[in-house]
């Protein structure tokens, strides 16, 4: 079957035998876009976070075929060096990565719910980001996620 | 630059202690006392690197756009090693820290590292050898500058990645441009530690953009034209071996290319991933298992008194005064089985292409790896590229790579390019786990009030025993596991009679390397029991520490942490606020460590608030990714100390995905975490595990002061009794 949806607001088609393959598989391994990580594949982890029409949904677990018709979008259509989004922005100011495999995931999560609660409490961080990271940075993802609400303050003040 | 040939102007040996000096002299040390010296030795000092340090062409090249790479033959696994060593080069090289990029060396290169990423030892193994080795091609650059220039090479200075004289400069891309043959200097004097612009400064983690804007830089991420995709199966009983296979019908779904048997594993390459695993679901396989384990057999195995015992430490009369004494205080501490949980699937991406092999792979043992894949090819190492990825997380996971020897079988098999890793649930059942272990500590305190006399019985599951790491002949000779023993020993030096023995179990699953090893079970079980010795002696627990430790370098070290933790967190031993604070310190691979966990009771939950951290790793390379490895080991810490757990049920090991396996989450992680760095060392030593040992102690401390009760098992629940 064919499935069109956008990705990083560009059109794609894809062509695939089972509708019900995971959207995760399709992004990594036939548009190789790899930023978008497998962690468990049960939506248990959230390395495989992305956007699906500005929601943060679990991609391991999401079948390619409700995917027709919506607006994707990944780490890499998140922002770039040149246009960092200000989640991407406060990453880089608080020097939060360490391994970084479960980066992406913690980034998208994080982005999405400030679209919905900008600024956010302890609480709110605590109930909406829930994804797994090894490496423990949970301490600077904390301050990078208020350092973001700021930017994002900062940013929408500009606009006139 | 091209192919050099370098003039080899010395053979350098450096002092090792790891497993290789060792052996070497391994038939003189079947004696007890001298053993015991070695297992001390393990405890204390630190590694020097293994590996070539002597031809700065292996290790740097410079681009025609000026940039110097450098060619790592250690791993980043997000310990921050790259931005360290990025650090030490530059100041040698006199580049800046946008001049200088740190790449993973490929085996094929020959910078090949001959131990491994682990033990905290690549930024302290490398301080000396990295800034020679760049120091010298600094000079190498200088002599090529003097003969293109035509000036002499004193008249010359360096600076940012050019070379001057006069008014004259050229980069160093531009002198390096055609010469084929580098002049080799001996060694240059190393700058003054106070001249250094990079190194001990908070310089930004050099691999920060690709992890924020989602670079393809893992092992998951690699990829080859015409590349297949394999899976293998694998059972989920215990110690189950393969039996009777039928892949009929996996042969004949969509997707599938091969179906792939060999002696020891049976695989199935095919189209994409979610093909290859849906065909593996398919084929029937006849494990067969010898035993039906449960947690209580492997509990029951893990007890002081069974298994094959170790004296590692001994020092006055311990073991007589505990045995004559009508005052004894005893305690039992446990830890269960762990798992390493990174995020990373294992895996490989192999291509077998004649006799010639690639392997893109998350390993931290590069030089291991290699080995492994070549002998069961029947290849020479030479044939066998290595090519080391970013690891999603390593935690010692990474040292067991017999994945890359299964994707070169099954890429040989369909003449392509291979990848293949576990899922979950082969992770978590397929684990080389954190061994459990059992405590039983004794002491007599004195009539001042101090210990008189302390032992620590341990019983663990194998750490270094048993991984490839670790030769089997090593086992005899240091006859207790390198690995478990970390941070059973005791610290407090002014004790006169002490005593830590191991006991070794042989289990019948494979547990092995888990950061920081032995430390973080050892630790929780000593350093509570001297909480409890503290409050028996009816002492403030930081000054009973404190008056316990001898007058050395190293007790030194140990009390100033223990201070500075103390006085950072405004330590007290009254709960205030329904708050109570928790102390604890340990000493690993010669870093002190001291923390301080302020928690409370929120229903029936243990919530940490703050931990306050005081560490020691000596020089400071980069004081914001020590700060980072000690968040990040705290939280860990706090991790498998409050939540994590394995358990065997009906022969399987048990739970198989996240969420059934406990972790911290975002929720858990202290709102507030303070490092204090201490540089009571003149060189840098270990950062990524020593403040991994603390922590449970510390927790389990203040929970006592909240509710009375002892928490004498990890994972930390209350009501234990």
């Amino acid at each position: 079957m064919k499935i069109s949806f956008k990705l990083n607001k560009s059109p794609q088609t894809v062509e695939v035998a089972d509708g019900n393959t995971p959207l995760l598989w399709i992004i990594r391994d036939v548009l190789d876009l790899k930023g978008t990580k497998f962690g468990c594949g049960k939506a248990a982890c959230g390395a495989c976070t992305i956007h699906v029409n500005g929601e943060a949904v679990r991609s391991c677990s999401y079948a390619v075929k409700f995917a027709e018709g919506k607006e994707i979008t990944t780490i890499e259509g998140l922002g770039s060096e040149a246009n960092p989004h200000p989640v991407q922005q406060a990453w880089i100011e608080e020097v939060v990565p360490q391994c970084g495999y479960c980066q992406p995931g913690f980034m998208m999560a994080a982005a999405a719910m400030l679209e919905k609660i900008p600024q956010p409490t302890d609480e709110d961080i605590d109930n909406n980001i829930i994804n797994i990271c090894r490496c423990a940075t949970y301490y600077r993802m904390r301050k990078a996620i208020y350092k973001a609400a700021e930017l994002q303050k900062e940013a929408a003040r500009k606009i006139p | 630059m091209g192919k050099k040939k370098v003039s080899r102007r010395k053979f350098l040996i450096r002092g090792t202690l790891g497993t290789v000096g060792v052996l070497a002299v391994g038939a003189y040390l079947f004696r007890h006392p001298i053993r015991r010296s070695i297992l001390s030795f393990a405890n204390s000092a630190d590694l020097s690197y293994i590996g070539e340090t002597d031809d700065p062409i292996l290790w740097f090249e410079i681009t025609k756009d000026n940039l110097v790479l450098l060619h790592s033959p250690k791993v980043e696994m997000g310990q921050g090693t790259f931005t360290g060593l990025a650090q030490i080069a530059a100041d040698e090289l006199d580049v800046n820290m946008e001049q200088i990029r740190v790449v993973h060396a490929q085996t094929a290169s020959g910078n090949i590292d001959g131990f491994s990423t682990g033990g905290s030892t690549s930024i302290s193994s490398l301080w000396q050898p990295l800034r020679e080795l760049a120091a010298t091609m600094r000079e190498m650059i200088k002599i090529e500058a003097a003969k293109k220039m035509g000036v002499d090479v004193g008249s010359l200075s360096t600076s940012q990645g050019s070379v001057s004289s006069g008014g004259n400069s050229m980069t160093y891309a531009e002198i390096a441009d055609g010469v084929t043959e580098w002049e080799v200097p001996d060694t240059p004097q190393l700058k003054e530690l106070k001249s250094y612009q990079f190194i001990g400064k908070p310089v930004p983690r050099v691999d920060l953009k690709e992890k924020v804007f989602g670079a393809p830089i893992f092992g998951m991420d690699a990829g080859m034209p015409d590349m297949l995709y394999g899976t293998v199966v694998r059972p989920s009983s215990i110690g189950a071996r393969l039996g009777e296979v039928d892949a009929s019908a996996a042969e004949n779904m969509p997707g599938v290319v091969k179906v792939i048997r060999e002696e020891d594993f049976v695989g199935v390459v095919a189209q994409s991933y979610p093909e290859a695993e849906k065909a593996k679901e398919a084929i029937k396989v006849n494990w067969i298992t010898e035993k039906n384990w449960q947690t209580e057999d492997i509990e029951a195995m893990i007890q002081v008194g069974q298994g094959e015992p170790q004296t590692i430490q001994k020092e006055g009369k311990a073991k007589r005064i505990l045995e004559s004494s009508d005052q004894l205080i005893s305690a039992e501490y446990s830890s269960p089985l762990g798992a390493h949980a990174q995020l990373e699937p294992n895996g490989a991406l192999a291509y077998v292409d004649g006799d010639k092999v690639t392997v893109h792979i998350s390993t931290q043992v590069i030089g291991l790896t290699r080995k492994e894949v070549a002998d069961r090819l029947d290849l020479d190492p030479e044939q066998v590229n290595i090519i080391p990825t970013y690891l999603g997380g390593g935690f010692g996971r990474r040292l067991h790579t017999p994945h890359a020897v299964q994707a070169a079988l099954m890429s040989k098999a369909v003449g392509k390019p291979v990848k293949y890793y576990f899922s979950r649930k082969e992770e978590f059942q397929h684990d080389m786990f954190r061994p459990p272990t059992h405590h039983l500590l004794k002491a007599v305190l004195g009539d001042d009030g101090l210990i008189q006399a302390l032992e620590h019985n341990f019983s663990s599951g194998d750490v270094g025993f048993g991984s490839p790491l670790l030769p089997g002949i090593a086992e005899p000779i240091l006859g207790a596991d390198v690995g478990a023993i970390r941070g059973g020993f005791n610290q407090y030096g002014a004790i006169p009679n002490h005593r830590a023995v191991c006991w070794r179990v042989r289990l019948p699953f494979a547990t092995s390397w888990w950061r920081s090893l032995g430390l973080l079970a050892n630790t929780f079980a000593v350093e509570s029991f001297i909480d409890e010795l503290a409050l028996k002696a009816g002492k403030d627990p930081v000054e009973f520490r404190l008056a316990q430790i001898q007058d050395d370098e190293r007790g030194h070290r140990l009390k100033e942490v223990i201070k500075a933790a103390a006085e950072k967190a405004g330590w007290t031993d009254q709960v205030v606020n329904g708050k109570a604070m928790g102390f604890a310190a340990s000493t690993d691979a010669n870093t002190p460590c001291a923390q301080v966990a302020e928690v409370s009771i929120e229903g029936n939950e243990i919530k940490v608030h703050k931990v306050t951290c005081a560490i020691d790793p000596g020089m400071a390379v980069n004081p914001d990714q020590i700060r980072a490895q000690c968040e990040g080991s705290i939280i860990m810490g706090l991790s498998a100390s409050m939540f994590e757990r394995m358990q065997v049920e009906n022969g399987e090991l048990r739970p198989v995905i996240y969420g059934p396996y406990a972790m911290a989450l975002m929720k858990h992680a202290p709102k507030e975490i303070e490092v204090v760095i201490l540089e009571n060392a003149d060189k840098p030593g270990a950062v990524g595990e020593p403040p991994l040992g603390p922590i449970g102690a510390a927790i389990a401390n203040a929970v006592f002061r909240l509710t009375g009760e002892r928490l004498r098992s990890m994972p930390l629940a209350l009501d234990q009794a």
